[in-house]
């Protein structure tokens, strides 16, 4: 009943904060925000689950309870983590209080509202991750759309509201997708499943149960499940061509939105793939490891690309986030234990990684008021600890060893490198290996003139330090990152644990 | 019996909504002044309340008769079984908070004490008609609710639209209601009886012809109270010209008594069987005015510019989905239970968000901002909490997790499938994704957009306390249906499979 009992706090904390009083909504908040981050600590350190929660492994702190049933297979409360969940559960309960942190100097209106809607958001991502219940994931995973689309529309920079409505669209589109492919195949299972658990669909589909429905092979009933709920993640992820709505919700979101957003919301992504595509539908996924591979080497090189054609700070990081994603899609497709279990390390490793950015990024915002690389030179000179903290962030995406980014990007590159289920894995890793060099070229250039040389930028009010408590979150999280960096076990080992029955379900055909 | 009542015990919700109309005229003699207005919202709140308690309680004690099955009274033209109790719990919580909500929204009018009375008669009728089971019956009780209903659509006399849209409303209910007495003429004719089993039981041979007609003609009836394709023309008129407590009971409690006609009319007087082999096949124009009204509804809603306006058409829209539980049944269908249990549980969330949001809007013209999208801009700085419930109301509607509305029309979709209708649900759910569009207008104005001029909000000066809790209690039913949608659907469905 712990998950239970932090899921509640934070869903008890978001309809608190939100009858608050505004002059103290943001410490409350704060406050209120450590109680799940000390519970997920906890459930850390007594976790022995192993295995995969969806194939037969043991699930941590599992509780199911009944709740309705729906043309014949119920419905429960099914909840657990396993080592795939339990690392994204705990990035979300820490990233939540420095995003709170981050945002009590730029959110100056209507405070309570804003910090209602972070925990509610809070809430329903750990709902997201610890689901094991097809409906109940659902019902969580659409939750978290409503409160970012609010943080945007309302708090957002000066196009929020298309930016907002944008978002909106482009992922409930998406959602209507992935649960008309994932219905497709709970329909075609039949009788053979009695509930919409999530283990059950799973060890049914991988025991053949898939039958004819209407008329239509199961095997092709599998791969246009495959292909919506592919579609339907992409968005989510998001991968090129569908991430179109990604810099614009990215570039118009308050700063403490951004670091969700990006932080954690693109994981629901890779993380929902990991989960229904690849554990699911393995032979699907191998079948189709070609278009994948070469989507997300796509992904990795022309979202660098992008990134290096812009002046906006936000908008560098943002399209790096699509080149970062691309990494973890490639680690996926190449079904061996190094490449699942480093894409879904390098999920929490770009969560932690594009949060700082995007934090640093905001301090020098509320500073300066402008994040154009061409309207300021020097910042270095105003704003030491950020800026240093900042070419510390930077330096952890290109991958600098003994920082969690490293960590991540070399398990992919490691796994996809002798990816027996890919065909051309060697080229495919190499090209997207020289991603990493257009990511250290674009953030390179974009610190080399905004951070460095003499100080100039021009405005009638003082730039000078940023607060302790703006400073602080960014701190929290370059320690993270070392640590992370510097002993990748405290994660991987469990998560390697849990990728492992993914990998060995799938058939590698030539 | 429960505990060995007299069997008339299984009608106390519908005598305990008629003593409420009654003790709300007793209060109006007793206390003929301007703050009777309190008194008298108390008064109907408890009493309509007490009908709800009844409802459950009936419902929850095992069914209204030793062996669960229905209570025949007055030589069989009363049934009263879990259908008709579940229809009366929707009744009796709409009827609570339009109620409640109109002691604010009346708190200047001269004469409220008509306005709770009738409203309070118009539920009496429409839990008769729940329980009605012969045509006679259906007729009387149908009438019994269009007549208050009538009035209520004009009740704001001073009012051009008030009164021309009661003058609308009138002259197509009656006549509809012409129409829907022909068709039982007619259905009389052939089959010599008014009992739904006996007419569903009576031979049938050489006089199809005569009863299709009358069926036909019945189905218009229906269509005329569920606002549906024919007879919807009437709805966007009367529930925009009409206070808005008043279209928010009309849309909700009118619209689900028109459905439960459909239900038990249909399916035990002309039983699907009986349909197919006598060449009546009402389920097919059913599910051809289920099509055509959804996307009618949803369609035009999304082109309105005045949110009561749009809410009409999207109650329109809805009665198409809630038309799926009469026109997806087949013959021995697998899920003809499950399909009409799941449209009856989708008009009980639809009983609280749609209330719940024309209770909203009653709550802006009480304040007196204006109609339309604009008007309502950054009505979420002065009215947070409120704002927050409509925001509830829209996404339910829109049936988007994590509310109720979710579940409820998923549930009538998939039960749809289950039945071989996957054009039907598939329609709706292109209906819906259509549907999010307008709704999330009402959202955006609310939350996103600013007011015109920062002088734009000082109309919200009075903070509504009972009109406030109504939209409030409406909200949390439509989250916490949600997580308690188990009951509900199960109620639901046993009550419907009882009539197959």
């Amino acid at each position: 009943m712990i998950l239970e009992a932090l899921m509640a706090a934070a869903f008890a904390g978001a309809l608190t904060v939100f009858l608050a009083p505004d002059e103290w909504a943001g410490r409350l908040a704060f406050a209120i925000s450590l109680i799940p981050f000390v519970g997920s600590l906890y459930l850390w350190s007594g976790f022995e689950a192993g295995g995969n929660a969806l194939l037969g492994g043991d699930i941590a702190y599992a509780t199911q309870i009944e709740w309705l049933e729906v043309g014949g297979r119920s419905v429960s409360w099914f909840v657990g983590l396993d080592g795939i969940s339990l690392p994204l559960f705990v990035l979300t309960t820490f990233l939540v209080p420095l995003a709170i942190l981050s945002a009590w100097t730029p959110v100056d209106t209507r405070q309570s509202q804003f910090y209602g809607l972070m925990l509610f958001m809070e809430a329903n991502l750990l709902g997201v991750f610890a689901a094991l219940d097809f409906f109940l994931w659902f019902i969580f995973w659409e939750a978290v759309l409503v409160p970012m689309y609010f943080l945007i529309g309302i708090w957002g920079g000066p196009r929020r509201k298309y930016a907002a409505i944008k978002f909106f669209v482009y992922t409930n589109a998406a959602s209507l997708l992935m649960f008309i492919g994932f219905m497709s195949l709970v329909f075609a299972l039949g009788d053979s499943v009695s509930s919409f658990a999530l283990p059950e669909i799973a060890q049914a589909i991988a025991a053949g149960d898939l039958s004819a429905w209407f008329g239509i092979a199961p095997d092709r009933i599998a791969m246009v499940a495959f292909l919506a709920m592919f579609l339907g993640f992409a968005v989510k992820v998001p991968i090129v061509p569908f991430h179109t709505w990604l810099p614009d919700a990215h570039v118009q979101a308050p700063t403490p939105a951004s670091v969700l957003l990006a932080g954690v919301l693109l994981k629901m992504g890779t993380y929902a793939l990991l989960r229904f595509n690849f554990t699911m539908l393995p032979e699907q996924a191998s079948m189709l490891a070609v278009p994948i591979a070469a989507i997300a080497v796509i992904s990795v090189i022309y979202g660098a690309m992008l990134a290096l054609a812009q002046k906006d700070l936000k908008r560098i990081v943002a399209y790096s986030s699509v080149s970062s994603m691309g990494y973890v899609i490639l680690g996926l497709i190449v079904f061996t234990e190094y490449g699942v279990g480093g894409a879904t390390f390098q999920m929490v490793a770009h969560g932690l990684i594009s949060g700082l950015m995007f934090m640093a990024v905001g301090v020098i915002y509320n500073t300066t008021h402008t994040r154009m690389v061409g309207d300021m030179a020097g910042m270095a000179d105003r704003m030491p600890v950020t800026v240093g903290i900042l070419i510390a962030g930077a330096f952890g995406y290109m991958g600098l060893p003994l920082m969690a980014g490293f960590a991540g990007e070399f398990f992919i590159f490691v796994g996809s490198l002798s990816a027996p289920a890919l065909p051309y894995a060697p080229v495919f890793t190499a090209l997207a290996m020289f991603g990493i060099v257009i990511v250290a070229g674009y953030l390179l250039s974009a610190m080399q003139s905004t951070l460095f040389g003499p100080f100039e930028l021009e405005t009638d009010y003082e730039v000078g330090p940023a607060a302790f408590h703006d400073v602080a979150p960014l701190a929290v999280l370059l320690v993270a990152i070392i640590v992370l960096g510097v002993a990748p076990d405290i994660f991987f080992e469990m998560i390697r644990d849990a990728a492992l029955p993914v990998v060995e379900g799938v058939t590698i055909n030539g | 019996m429960v505990n060995g009542l007299p069997a008339v015990t299984a009608l106390l919700p519908v005598l305990l909504l008629a003593a409420t109309g009654l003790a709300l005229l007793l209060v109006d003699t007793i206390r003929p002044d301007a703050r009777s207005n309190t008194s008298m919202a108390v008064v109907g709140a408890f009493g309509s309340l007490a009908a709800l308690a009844a409802a459950v309680w009936l419902t929850a004690s095992g069914g209204v008769s030793p062996d669960g099955g229905a209570v025949l009274l007055f030589a069989d033209a009363v049934k009263v079984d879990t259908m008709a109790l579940f229809f009366t719990a929707i009744f009796a919580s709409v009827t609570a908070l339009v109620l409640v909500a109109a002691h604010d929204y009346f708190h200047d009018h001269a004469n409220p004490a008509a306005f709770y009375s009738l409203v309070t008669f118009a539920a009496t009728g429409m839990a008769l008609l729940a329980v009605a089971n012969s045509l006679a019956v259906v007729f009387v009780a149908l009438e019994m609710v269009s007549l208050p209903s009538y009035v209520l659509v004009a009740y704001l006399k001073q009012n051009r639209g008030s009164v021309e849209a009661g003058l609308k409303y009138f002259l197509v209910g009656a006549l509809s209601s012409a129409i829907f007495l022909f068709g039982i003429s007619l259905v009389y004719a052939a089959t010599g009886s008014l009992i739904l089993a006996d007419i569903a039981s009576a031979s049938v041979e050489g006089v199809t012809g005569v009863l299709g007609v009358g069926v036909v003609m019945m189905i218009g009836g229906v269509a005329f109270k569920t606002a549906s394709v024919p007879f919807h023309f009437w709805a966007p008129e009367a529930y925009e010209g009409a206070p808005a407590p008043v279209s928010a009971f009309l849309s909700s409690a009118s619209k689900a008594a028109g459905f439960v006609v459909a239900f038990r009319v249909f399916t035990e007087a002309f039983p699907v069987e009986m349909a197919v082999s006598a060449n009546v096949n009402w389920m097919l124009a059913f599910a051809i005015l289920a099509a055509v009204t959804m996307t009618l509804g949803n369609f035009a809603a999304a082109v309105q510019e005045e949110v009561k306006r749009m809410l009409a058409y999207s109650s329109i829209g809805h009665a198409g989905y809630a038309l799926i539980g009469v026109a997806a049944l087949t013959v021995d269908g697998p899920a003809n239970g499950t399909v009409m249990g799941a449209a009856m549980a989708h008009l009980l969330v639809y009983g609280f968000m749609n209330t719940g949001a024309f209770l909203f809007v009653a709550m802006a013209e009480r304040w007196g901002v204006g109609r339309t999208f604009e008007d309502y801009a950054g009505l979420a700085r002065r009215a947070p909490v409120a704002s927050t419930a409509m925001a509830v109301f829209m996404f339910s509607l829109a049936g988007l997790p994590p509310f109720a509305g979710f579940f409820s029309k998923y549930f009538l979709f998939q039960a749809a499938i289950d039945n071989g209708f996957v054009w039907l649900a598939g329609l709706g759910a292109i209906n819906s994704v259509v549907s999010l569009y307008y709704y999330s207008r009402v959202v955006k104005a609310l939350w996103l957009d600013d007011p015109e001029s920062s002088s734009a909000l000082d109309a919200i000066d009075v903070r509504p306390t009972a009109l406030y809790a109504a939209v409030v209690f409406a909200a949390v039913a439509t989250v916490l249906l949600l997580p308690g949608f188990g009951p509900v659907i199960e109620t639901a469905e046993a009550a419907a499979s009882a009539l197959f």
